[in-house]
């Protein structure tokens, strides 16, 4: 049978950096095709050249034996090409039927287009009413338009980037039960993830890239997700290991944390109490949007607390500004790192300096010590293996994985009593992820208290003692990790938010 | 086809390049401008940068530069705060007026009491006033969401005003024979901030720019509050994070390039204007912006930008008494610079790359 697509030697190089070196794939009819590989291993670039956003400097793809050859998106879709994006680009203030015209060439008139979206989700599955206003979506809700208006099109591959980052477990399941009726139906999915049991239960086949390489094929479901990602490494893994602790006196000490929503799109917390002891992992999963930076602002001081509300060893931090906690030893990591954790046009150094000046005694009554600085950052840099020529390099110039061990170190390496993270290993490979984790687990085996707050539930799973789960800025009890299966979780972040599975 | 490519690291050297290339590019279109207007344009430019310095009257010229530069360094020091942390005031000229109002009717109070305290006195009023006029959009903003840029603006003209009102009424000159004006103050001992050294222009404002220009240099590099302002600027949310009180910084960058402002006022109205006058504004806090900019926000370049920028107001006149050049022209002139330098700054964060390509995205 001839393959849906075929790619063939596909080179493309960057000044500096060969994305991709002769890379030689094909996914048939129907099949469901995983793409491996650690941050910068040159999926983004493959999948990008299929979608016509990059053209390959050498190489040929065919489509059904024809020379493919797709000069920008819009060819790649008429070719039957379609394809949903890790982040979203829809437009909040409007409706889901509104959102999908703008992405059409020749939208058909609102009320025909609400029909069509109506069928094509009771088809596959993924409810969704046309006239809903997509700011009030969940994650999981916004998705499905973008997967719809990818269907809309009728494609015969669908390229899906890291698409259940931000689902439930039962959300997940239903994604899948749509995908595999795709499958049924004919269309070819080129499917990209870090989580290889979803890819075990999900995939027909997988290509494992490394440094722009193919340097592996397999079968999922015969091969373990171990060896998977000693592939997709190219060294053998360190599962990271909890030592032996006792936990001791509470250290941070939340109780009825209330605060309003920041903006429109925004999430209040109502009502949030936990308690996390030294030596505590505090895991806190949920889907993206649910209060989770609006927690941690709380915690690091960003946003003001009512007294009462957030204590630390017990004294009061209502009062108690950003730089102020941070003297204490109540540091933060926030999941947005250009921007938020890091200023992207400042130097390593500064960034440094931007949290550290407190802890490290980077700043004496408001003078800046900026050779102690440099040091200070030259030491994240080697203890937390950051990739970059130097402390004088802007934030921007590192890659998201480097951006975010330099983040997690500079919290790290100021010995904190209490740390806060979102989302820590985030867009992180395996490799790097695991070292995260370790220094996470360390820092808590050295008598800190921890709150991970992931999306990532197998992270959480791994690492913390006790899980609780945010769901519409609400907290529910944290229980001991150990009690807990993957499915009473999801039920714990709020269900599958009223969604039915595809009836196949 | 051209297309412009984000740089991984923002250009050092185009940082530098750019107000020189800036100012090329103006001295051609320049050029071109004074030509269509009927003008020898190297006769023009060459009276506006060379004259001033090193021609037949440069004895009288020379001094011309501290006393206009002055001014203009010290309003675009503080400006340059704000800028930095993303904090518009673009009402400098209306602080300058109130300064200057201030520090006039300080010293004007006592007229004619001859003491060593009333300079001093008139400094402190004159600072104030500018604080003031600057907290004002300042206060509106941090306690309403307003927008400093408008609020500031329209305080210039509230400041004209005020200044017009002043010359006609409370402060008019009581033996002026009904013309509009203050007395004179360059004829009051007391009040005079006259020249320290005769002949070269140094003033009071003068050594207070320069102190100025250090203290700004220090807080920018070594202090954290200037540090809290560049990463504001950079990343609001990560300077939030990293604790900085929003509210409080845009205070303090208001207050500061107000008073700086509003000093720079004092010491023109008390030394080379001498009195408060309808017309005593000239457009410095204005011009002061393009200094700001064109020094790249960096002290030690507003040195150098205000002094090029004294220049062209001095080299302008010059053109305009000898090359009938109209006024409007030498202001159209001072734009022009203002406008390549922002629309060359595009260099330091991209570099054009020439023929085609795909998109990299």
């Amino acid at each position: 049978m001839t393959p849906l697509l075929a790619l063939r030697g596909l080179t493309k190089a960057y000044p500096g950096v060969i994305a991709n070196d002769a890379v030689t794939l094909e996914i048939a009819p129907g099949e469901i095709h995983a793409l491996l590989g650690e941050n910068g291993a040159g999926k983004s670039t493959l999948v990008k050249m299929i979608y016509g956003l990059v053209k390959p400097d050498s190489g040929t793809m065919q489509m059904r034996g024809t020379d493919y050859v797709p000069t920008d998106p819009r060819a790649a879709r008429s070719a039957g090409v379609g394809m949903v994006f890790q982040h979203f680009s829809l437009f909040d203030a409007l409706s889901v039927a509104e959102n999908i015209a703008l992405g059409m060439e020749t939208p058909p008139p609102m009320r025909a287009l609400a029909t069509q979206i109506r069928d094509v989700s009771e088809t596959y599955g993924l409810p969704l009413s046309p006239d809903r206003t997509v700011g009030d979506l969940s994650a999981g809700e916004r998705q499905r338009v973008e997967i719809i208006r990818c269907l809309l099109q009728d494609p015969k591959l669908l390229i899906m980037d890291e698409p259940t980052s931000v689902l439930t477990p039962q959300e997940v399941d239903i994604l899948f039960e749509t995908l595999r009726k795709l499958s049924a139906e004919g269309t070819a999915i080129l499917y990209i993830s870090h989580k290889l049991e979803e890819i075990r239960a999900l995939c027909d086949a997988a290509t494992i890239l490394r440094g722009g390489k193919v340097v592996g094929t397999c079968i999922p479901r015969d091969t373990s997700a171990r060896d998977m990602a000693e592939l997709m490494v190219g060294s053998t893994l360190a599962t990271p290991k909890a030592a032996a602790h006792n936990t001791g006196n509470v250290v941070l000490d939340v109780t009825g944390l209330s605060a309003p929503a920041p903006s429109a799109f925004g999430m209040a917390l109502k009502d949030v109490t936990f308690q996390v002891r030294a030596g505590d992992v505090l895991g806190i999963g949920g889907v993206a949007g649910n209060g989770q930076d609006e927690l941690l602002a709380a915690l690091s001081g960003e946003t003001p607390c009512v007294p009462g509300m957030v204590s630390f060893l017990g004294r009061d931090l209502s009062n108690v500004a950003p730089e102020m906690r941070r003297g204490l030893g109540v540091l933060s990591a926030p999941e947005e790192r250009l921007g938020h954790a890091a200023a992207p046009n400042m130097s390593l150094t500064e960034n440094a300096m931007l949290t550290g000046a407190a802890r490290e005694g980077l700043s004496v009554r408001g003078l800046l010590n900026w050779p102690k600085t440099r040091t200070f950052a030259e030491r994240i840099i080697a203890e937390f293996d950051v990739r970059t020529p130097g402390p004088d390099n802007a934030a921007r110039s590192l890659s998201g994985g480097n951006l975010q061990k330099f983040v997690i170190g500079r919290e790290v390496l100021q010995r904190p009593e209490v740390l806060v993270v979102n989302q820590p290993t985030w867009g992180v490979d395996a490799a790097a992820a695991a070292a995260i984790r370790q220094s996470l687990l360390d820092l808590a085996a050295g008598g800190a208290a921890v709150v991970v707050i992931s999306q990532d539930l197998d992270e959480l799973m791994e690492i913390s003692d006790r899980f609780a789960a945010l769901n519409e800025g609400r907290l529910s009890a944290p229980r001991p990790t150990s009690e807990l299966d993957v499915e009473q979780i999801g039920l714990m972040l709020g269900g599958a938010h009223g969604i039915e599975v595809a009836h196949v | 086809m051209i297309r412009l490519e984000a740089r991984p690291q923002p250009s050092a050297v185009m940082a530098y390049a750019t107000p020189v290339l800036a100012v090329l590019l103006t001295m051609i279109f320049g050029g071109v401008l004074f030509a269509v207007l009927g003008k020898d344009p190297l006769q023009a430019i060459t009276t506006i940068f060379w004259e001033p310095v090193f021609g037949e009257f440069a004895f009288f010229y020379r001094p011309q530069l501290l006393i206009k530069g002055a001014p203009l360094v010290l309003i675009a020091i503080g400006l340059a705060l704000g800028f930095k942390a993303g904090i518009w005031n673009i009402g400098a000229e209306g602080q300058y007026i109130v300064g200057a109002i201030c520090g006039a009717a300080a010293g004007l109070a006592f007229y004619p009491t001859e003491s060593v305290f009333i300079f001093p006195l008139m400094v402190l009023a004159g600072a104030f006033g500018g604080w003031a006029w600057a907290m004002i959009p300042g206060v509106l903003k941090v306690k309403f969401g307003t927008n400093e840029i408008l609020v500031s603006l329209m305080l210039v003209y509230v400041a004209e005003q005020l200044l017009a009102s002043m010359s006609l009424g409370l402060l008019k000159n009581p033996e002026g024979f009904g013309f509009p004006g203050s007395r004179n103050l360059q004829q009051y001992a007391s009040a005079h901030n006259a020249e320290l050294i005769a002949g070269t222009g140094m003033h009071w404002g003068v050594v207070a720019a320069l102190v100025a220009v250090i203290l700004a240099y220090a807080l920018l590099a070594r202090h954290r509050l200037g540090f809290a302002i560049r990463v504001t600027g950079e990343a609001p949310r990560a300077a939030k994070f990293g604790g900085v009180n929003p509210g409080r910084l845009i205070l303090f960058c208001l207050g500061t390039s107000g008073l700086l402002a509003g000093l720079a006022g004092m010491f023109e109205v008390s030394g080379p204007a001498g009195q408060i006058s309808i017309d005593f504004n000239v457009g410095y806090g204005f011009t002061a912006i393009i200094v700001a900019f064109l020094g790249r926000l960096n002290p030690l370049g507003i040195v150098a930008a205000g002094l090029l920028m004294a220049l062209t107001y001095i080299g302008g006149d010059i053109a305009q008494s000898q090359l009938g050049l109209p006024a409007a022209a030498i202001q159209v002139f001072q734009g022009m610079l203002l406008f390549f330098l922002l629309a060359l700054d595009v260099l330091t964060n991209y570099r054009v790359r020439l023929g085609t390509g795909e998109v990299t995205t």
